[in-house]
């Protein structure tokens, strides 16, 4: 499985995950999908997309900021 | 799996379905179902002049977006914005620029009022003046200029970005605190039979959860930094949207139940209580359910707190 990098918007920092898919990443990350939009490689993707160390990977969140 | 209708990567799996859309697909699917909300629910009418209440953020920018498009099929109606700046360091003052950036590009006129101005004093100020719960404090005021000012600018709709979620977590919230007669103001158009004063206002979105503006913001390039409220947390609606959130990754379509069972029982609800008497601020004359509005209890506790503070200065001098 290959280790991401991870960029989070809501926190402004980047985490590193192992994982295949962005699904299995955001379950290691304790993110719930419903609240988040995910791009790779700055192309927004669903949470079934493969991974790999390459990407980059930015998560969304779709929560108003109030 | 690719879009269900053209084989491209998709960019969303529509919720409680296996439905995935690519870019164009998902922005025709998001504006055909706006637009039917807007046809089946009568949000619109002929020569409609509709004040979109923006705040930069990504739902009111959709939802203008989204009006600006009909408008420009439809010589008919006219649109204008309206943005309150609540004076939340840090916050607003970022999202303003969007807006003002948006409202410049699509030559849409856009009319700003601050609570500074109007009030006295910025939310940060009154917050610390009050020692209350923010976000309750912001959401009177805001509604309260939102609509005396749509009447000033002689506006017969008030369109907001209110998504699926957002009722739902009206809905719930409501149950919750035992608001039930709160829950008959809701609805995709509301405030049409209570009082000429109370401008009616439409959700085009209102069949539209959270993620799928969010998407449909994103693809047309509407959302810029993001910027949390710092008094977010504080609200009980927040705690109420994890909640919610937590149970429909859970139980996919929670929401869209919440709101289709809502529906079916709005009717009665707007019949049991929108025949209650509205009555006229006797400070301000704008219309509330007591004598005096919420809008003017808040700006006389804030009045009596300077006086208090003035004389407890003025007892040390």
């Amino acid at each position: 499985m290959p280790k991401l990098k991870i960029y989070l918007e809501r926190e402004n920092k980047n985490k590193s995950v192992i994982a295949d898919n962005i699904q299995e990443a955001l379950k290691k990350l304790n993110i719930n999908p419903t609240t988040v939009i995910v791009t790779k490689n700055n192309e927004l993707v669903t949470i079934d997309s493969k991974l790999s160390s390459k990407d980059k990977i930015r998560i969304i969140p779709v929560i108003s900021g109030g | 799996m690719p879009c269900k209708n053209c084989s491209i990567n998709p960019v969303i799996q529509l919720t409680n379905s296996n439905i995935k859309l690519c870019k164009s697909c998902f922005i025709r699917y998001f504006e055909k179902k706006a637009f039917k909300t807007i046809h089946q629910f009568n949000l619109i009418d002929k020569k409609d002049e509709i004040e979109v209440a923006i705040s930069g953020g990504k739902d009111s920018l959709s939802v203008l977006n989204l009006l600006n498009k009909l408008a420009e099929k439809r010589m008919d109606i006219k649109l204008t914005a309206i943005l309150i700046d609540e004076g939340i360091k840090g916050y607003r003052n970022e999202t303003i620029k969007d807006a003002k950036k948006f409202c410049k590009n699509h030559n849409i006129k856009l009319n700003i009022y601050s609570f500074k101005e109007e009030f006295g004093f910025t939310l940060d100020e009154m917050k610390n003046k009050l020692k209350a719960r923010p976000c309750s404090v912001c959401g009177v005021f805001r509604r309260y200029l939102i609509n005396k000012k749509a009447r000033e600018l002689k506006v017969n709709k008030i369109a907001t970005g209110h998504n699926l979620d957002d009722e739902a977590q009206a809905v719930l919230m409501n149950q919750f605190k035992n608001n039930i007669q709160v829950s008959a103001r809701l609805g995709p158009l509301t405030g049409i039979k209570r009082n000429p004063k109370f401008i009616p206002r439409i959700k085009p979105f209102y069949l539209l959860t959270e993620k799928e503006v969010m998407t449909y913001a994103f693809l047309n390039r509407l959302t810029g930094k993001y910027i949390e409220c710092p008094y977010e947390s504080e609200s009980f609606r927040c705690d109420v949207r994890d909640f919610l959130n937590d149970f429909e990754q859970k139980y996919p379509g929670t929401k869209h139940s919440i709101i289709s069972s809502f529906l079916e029982i709005l009717p009665l609800l707007k019949t049991k209580y929108e025949s209650s008497k509205i009555k006229t601020c006797k400070s301000c004359s704008e219309p509330t359910s007591s004598e005096i509005c919420t809008a003017c209890e808040i700006r006389k506790k804030l009045k009596n707190v300077n006086y208090s503070a003035l004389k407890y200065r003025a007892s040390f001098s």
